[in-house]
């Protein structure tokens, strides 16, 4: 059925916007970082998974446990030592956010000189569980039907814990005041950092995990960091169920788009959704003023 | 207080001193023959140009280098070859600078072209005002019979994107008349320069050659999720789907036809198809799918370049644009063999001489190469042409097995 058929296939190919922008949400949402150079750590995160899964021969879930924790402790590490101090110094809100934008974008071109340095400037492709299997009659692959798998899982339940544990609850207050946070005794300086490095872990699962269907090379990044951040406004900053919603309301949009009207639209049609989600909700979908 | 006669005398030493000095002095020595190019190291255009323009560079570099250099009649010795090269970082300004510095402050003898038709064309009168000899592979527009004319120092070396469309489109009737296929065609394109003129042209010769094209959409670049656009070509029955497609698209559409298990009985993707990556990527899978480019892979000297690119850059070249690129320096080498460092000269060897290369021997029509495989198929694990069929060396197409899930 035509309307089956387009919301699953829209669904999947949500589902890979939605997993590529949960961390963003996070970084931008929580630590209040506007990071520019969020999807060259995705494209890092793919290259490092074709090298060990072609090289290696680690098929990319095991890669996974690899390539996740190391993101972890790299963001930890980048924002201990490059972010830390624009925090501190940064007299208000917007004046960090124009000195994140900044810093990123910088660490965006030293990340992308080091990837083209370690793998070349090539196209990297490779094909994994690149299997179909039969959904109400609609034919999806296996292997975005994983990343879908993984969006839904990491969203809602990054969601519950930020909601309903007290860890969580803290690294919301982190989010909305710093500094009222301190005076109930959350360490700001560690939340902000947990936030952070779990975005960049985040953002790693995705890469790892979109690796095994799409096609990279090094100086990809702009295009995922771009994508992202329309999935993290559309859906309301800081919000992960609003990330989730936002990514997957654009996939059966854009898939609905190709097959009713015309496939050449679908960027068009991207971007009309998501002025028309601006315009009725300035927020974002599921994002309230913090002002 | 010195006699006229000493006098004399040390004017005429000094004289005969700078005499013999004069003549002991070859006519500027050259130590060695400087080659120049502004390429895309980083931004986008990295993947592109690496595989088809930068590889080749660098191997004919070395190459040339481990065999003592080019032969100059004037140093009457091999001369190496010495590099200097900038990133153009994909933006096309900073391709115009760096080649006007390498013209004006770093005097390079020749100029290797930056990647990409748009490059191309931007720098073509940089090239031509300057008076380099400019061979250009990487460089597929209709209008280069046009071009050549305007600047005769311009070599097209690849074709033409209406080339590539004819040849496609008589391995198509070829297959109908003789009963494989029927008349209907689903043809897709990605929205930018070259998907839109190979687009044009297919269309041109599809309806030339009285062909049904039943399906016919273009997409964004960018796009790798062409599910929704695939399913619609299934669903329009066509015996042939044509994808005038750039390499992330070619492989997402071979990848995702093969999830919807979409089995026209031609399927016929554009830039890279020719790239080693779909042999790496898909296996068996590759059998049958025809696309742009291909080369005559039993010719051994081809067969000697794919080993020692691959002894070099521990990678293989593309089967379309790099033993092409190659071929093109082993005429810029010969030319300047023949007649020396006069550019002027050298390009007049180009448009006029024969030359042995890789790829066979070459002769160029009206600053074109007209000897080019313009369409290839994936045979047991190699890409070979199968178009022009008067080609030396073209095969005959295969029928596409069903996709092995």
């Amino acid at each position: 059925m035509l309307v089956v058929d387009i919301v699953l296939t829209g669904l999947i190919i949500g589902g890979m916007y939605a997993l590529t922008a949960l961390g963003l949400t996070l970084q931008y949402g929580v630590a209040r970082i506007m990071n520019l150079s969020y999807g060259e750590f995705l494209v890092a995160a793919a290259l490092s998974t074709f090298s060990l899964y072609v090289g290696l021969a680690v098929n990319p879930l095991v890669g996974l446990l690899i390539v996740v924790p190391v993101a972890f402790a790299l963001n930890w590490l980048i924002f201990e030592l490059l972010l830390v101090p624009l925090v501190r110094r940064a007299k208000n809100r917007d004046v960090l956010e124009v000195d994140s934008i900044l810093a990123t974008f910088g660490l965006l071109f030293v990340i992308q000189g080091v990837a083209l340095v370690i793998f070349g400037g090539q196209y990297f492709s490779y094909s994994y569980l690149s299997i179909p299997v039969s959904v109400l009659g609609s034919a999806l692959a296996v292997n975005r039907l994983v990343a879908l798998g993984f969006a839904a899982a990491i969203g809602i339940g990054i969601y519950l814990a930020l909601t309903r544990t007290r860890a969580g609850t803290a690294i919301r207050a982190v989010a909305v005041d710093p500094v009222a946070a301190q005076l109930v005794a959350i360490d700001v300086r560690r939340a902000s950092a947990f936030a952070y490095a779990l975005g960049g872990a985040l953002v790693a699962t995705g890469g790892v995990l979109i690796s095994m269907f799409l096609t990279f090379h090094a100086s990809m990044g702009v295009e995922f960091t771009m994508k992202a951040l329309i999935v993290v406004i559309m859906g309301g900053v800081g919000n992960m169920l609003g990330a989730l919603v936002a990514g997957l309301l654009l996939g059966v949009g854009e898939t609905a788009v190709a097959r009713l009207l015309d496939p050449g639209l679908t960027l068009a049609a991207t971007y009309v959704l998501f002025l028309a989600v601006l315009l009725v909700r300035p927020t974002g979908l599921f994002g309230r003023s913090t002002r | 207080m010195r006699s006229g006669f000493a006098k004399a005398w040390t004017v005429a030493a000094l004289a005969a001193a700078v005499g013999l000095g004069l003549a002991a002095t070859p006519a500027q020595a050259q130590q060695s023959i400087k080659i120049g190019w502004a390429i895309s190291k980083t931004g986008p255009y990295v993947a592109g140009a690496k595989i088809t323009l930068l590889d080749a560079y660098q191997l004919w570099v070395k190459d040339v280098n481990d065999a003592g250099g080019i032969m100059l009649k004037s140093a009457g010795k091999k001369v190496p070859v010495e590099v200097i090269e900038y990133d153009d970082r994909s933006n096309s300004d900073e391709m115009i600078k760096a080649l006007e510095r390498l013209i004006n402050q770093d005097k390079v003898d020749f100029l290797f072209p930056p990647w990409g038709t748009a490059f191309s064309l931007a720098s073509a009168p940089v090239f031509a005002r300057a008076g380099y000899p400019q061979l250009l592979v990487t460089a597929t527009t209709d209008r280069a019979p046009e071009f050549a004319k305007r600047w005769p120092n311009s070599f097209w070396l690849l074709g033409t994107a209406t080339m590539m469309a004819d040849s496609a489109v008589e391995v198509f009737s070829k297959l109908r008349t003789e009963g494989k296929i029927g008349n209907t065609i689903a043809l897709i394109g990605v929205a930018d320069q070259f998907g839109i003129e190979l687009s044009t042209a297919a269309r041109a010769a599809l309806k030339k050659a009285n062909f049904n094209v039943v399906y016919d959409k273009s997409y964004p670049l960018g796009t790798q999720d062409m599910q929704p656009i695939l399913t619609e070509a299934m669903r329009s029955n066509a015996d042939v789907f044509f994808a005038a497609s750039y390499p992330p698209d070619t492989f997402a559409i071979i990848d995702q036809a093969k999830v919807l298990n979409y089995n026209p009985k031609i399927f016929f993707t554009s830039v890279g198809t020719a790239f080693p990556v779909i042999r790496a990527r898909f296996g068996a899978n590759a059998q049958g799918i025809m696309g742009t480019g291909g080369w005559n892979a039993d010719s051994p000297s081809l067969k000697a370049y794919l080993k020692r690119h691959v002894e070099v850059h521990k990678s293989e070249p593309d089967r379309w644009a790099s033993p092409v690129t190659y071929s093109s320096l082993q005429m810029l080498q010969q030319a300047i063999e023949r007649v020396g460092l006069d550019r002027a000269a050298v390009i007049k060897e180009l448009q006029t001489g024969t030359f042995e290369t890789v790829y066979g021997r070459v002769k160029l029509e009206n600053n074109q190469f007209l000897g080019v495989f313009q369409t290839g198929q994936w045979q047991d694990g190699e890409y070979y042409g199968i178009g022009p069929t008067q080609l030396a060396g073209a095969r005959k197409p295969i029928d596409k097995p069903a996709w092995k899930q």
